[in-house]
């Protein structure tokens, strides 16, 4: 039998008696968002290369969808000039008028709010690991209460989603030499498609979205359609965290790849 | 036949060390076995608490490497076999002996929580009908064995001792079976934000990781109340249609 003095506190950060590896969830965690972060907000600066017509293809990268105001051939909805309201010392881009929405659902997100506590905050850094602060105020007050707004993001996602999937269906649809359209398909047909779905897959999965379909009820069975949509959504919700990290690296990725194909690294190859 | 070495806090919370005890190590074995054994052979005075060593009756609740779990659900085989075994009491309660530790806490905070509240009987002989389908969520939540595991590993509770402002996840998810339960007309909603702390939840979910009865703690039960308390005090639209669609609670003063 040997003595050692180890103290039973564990108060400061990153000190554990845990023997497994507890770092590298965190650290994953971390250099997935920071890349996701610095790409994101290099293309929204772009204001260049959202949009891809070569073949006679209509794909605009979802980082700049809905478009407000840009290129004539990619139809904005606004107008070609940018608005007169943008401060001058404020490079334009098109995508900053839109990506708040889609930024502040995922910043609000259940599942994101987890896991960036961990990795960023190091609000535990894992389980049962020391933290480096004191003090806490969680969610419990300001600045962290203002996380319950996530459903207000929830509502213009929805809208996000429903705007996605024209994208999706024109993505599908060609304009020949002489100006007649047909339907089509290409690669980037494909990428486009599977990023609605993966964003749906995420949305529609979300905690408030369950919430707000059903699991606001206390007595399914006297609502059974809304007992069936809130099983649907359980289903979804039960691998958010799958949903979240695929649709992230698919809606970068969607960007990447329209962007490439306009600037003329990338051939779009068309399947019919 | 191989020896495990394991490495067992003796002592209070005040006072004590982690001692050393090798013994001899049988197929099969799991920690509250190996320290057993160590109670009979080598040190009769190691306080432990145990009952059923079936993961059903939540009392060998201690710190295996680090992390909360059950003695007697984790057997040697999962564990590294080339470091010794640390075991140590919950860090969140206070140690009375070894790895006995003082979970008298919990039990005061559950006193707190109104308790279950039915409408008036279905039938005449007092009792009540429901449907599977209004049932299934709550019974997940009665499969709590009261380990306490998720309390520990709470970092609200564990690192910033928020003892009298938070609840912790098991009281949440008791709180969340009442409120989920269609028999049931009490209010709690208030309760929960201004005297439990489900703010304090920041949903890094490690009460649902150390969970031995894998309830879905975060998902299934904390962030639905935390919906239910943004519908009722952060969420204009709601209390707007609320006036035509009165809560659980009014329906219930209205009844009373």
């Amino acid at each position: 039998m040997a003595r050692q003095d180890i103290p039973l506190e564990q108060v400061s950060v990153g000190v554990t008696a845990r023997k497994d590896n507890w770092w590298i969830k965190p650290l994953l965690v971390f250099l997935g968002f920071s890349t996701f972060i610095v790409y994101s907000t290099w293309a929204a600066f772009q204001n260049a290369d959202y949009f891809f017509n070569g073949n006679g293809a209509q794909y605009l990268s979802p980082f700049y969808s809905p478009l407000l105001y840009g290129q004539a051939d990619a139809h904005p909805v606004f107008g070609t000039e940018h608005p007169a309201w943008w401060p001058g010392w404020l490079p334009f881009s098109p995508a900053l008028l839109i990506l708040w929405a889609p930024g502040g659902f995922r910043f609000t997100c259940y599942y994101y709010r987890g896991a960036y506590y961990k990795s960023f905050w190091l609000d535990p850094p894992a389980c049962a690991v020391g933290e480096p602060r004191k003090g806490y105020r969680g969610e419990q007050k300001l600045p962290l209460i203002l996380q319950n707004i996530h459903r207000y993001f929830l509502y213009v996602a929805l809208l996000f989603i429903v705007i996605l999937t024209y994208d999706a269906v024109i993505s599908f649809i060609f304009v020949n030499p002489d100006g007649t359209k047909s339907f089509g398909i290409g690669i980037g047909s494909f990428v486009i498609t599977i990023n609605v779905i993966l964003l749906s897959g995420y949305t529609l999965g979300c905690h408030s979205f369950r919430h707000m379909v059903g699991g606001k009820l206390d007595c399914f069975s006297k609502n059974p359609v809304r007992a069936k949509s809130w099983e649907c959504v359980t289903c979804l919700n039960s691998k958010h965290m799958t949903w979240a990290w695929f649709s992230l690296f698919w809606v970068g990725f969607t960007d990447l790849y329209v962007r490439l194909c306009a600037a003329g690294i990338w051939t779009d190859w068309r399947i019919l | 036949m191989s020896t495990v070495t394991l490495r067992i806090w003796r002592g209070t919370e005040d006072e004590g060390s982690f001692e050393e005890y090798s013994i001899e190590r049988n197929p099969g074995m799991v920690v509250l076995d190996a320290v057993h054994k160590v109670q009979a052979e080598q040190a009769p005075d190691l306080a432990c608490r145990w009952n059923c060593k079936a993961g059903k009756c939540g009392s060998c609740s201690a710190e295996i490497n680090g992390m909360p779990k059950l003695m007697c659900m984790t057997r040697l085989d999962d564990l590294p076999e080339d470091k010794p075994i640390m075991v140590q009491p919950l860090k969140t309660f206070r140690t009375i002996k070894d790895l006995v530790t003082d979970v008298s806490w919990n039990y005061a905070v559950k006193k707190k929580i109104k308790p279950f509240k039915p409408r008036k009987p279905d039938a005449p002989d007092g009792t009540w009908r429901m449907k599977q389908v209004d049932v299934e969520r709550v019974q997940e939540f009665r499969k709590c064995i009261e380990c306490f595991l998720c309390q520990d590993v709470c970092h609200v509770l564990r690192d910033h001792e928020k003892y009298d402002e938070f609840i912790g996840p098991r009281f949440l998810i008791y709180t969340a079976g009442l409120e989920m339960n269609p028999l049931d007309t009490e209010d709690r909603i208030s309760d929960l934000k201004k005297r439990d702390g489900i703010g304090y939840c920041n949903i890094t979910k490690c009460c649902t990781v150390v969970c031995p009865e894998h309830i879905k703690i975060t998902d299934n039960g904390i962030i639905p109340m935390k919906e239910r308390v943004v519908d009722e005090f952060y969420d204009p639209l709601t209390r707007l249609f609320r006036i035509f669609k009165p809560s659980k609670k009014s329906k219930a003063e209205e009844s009373s």
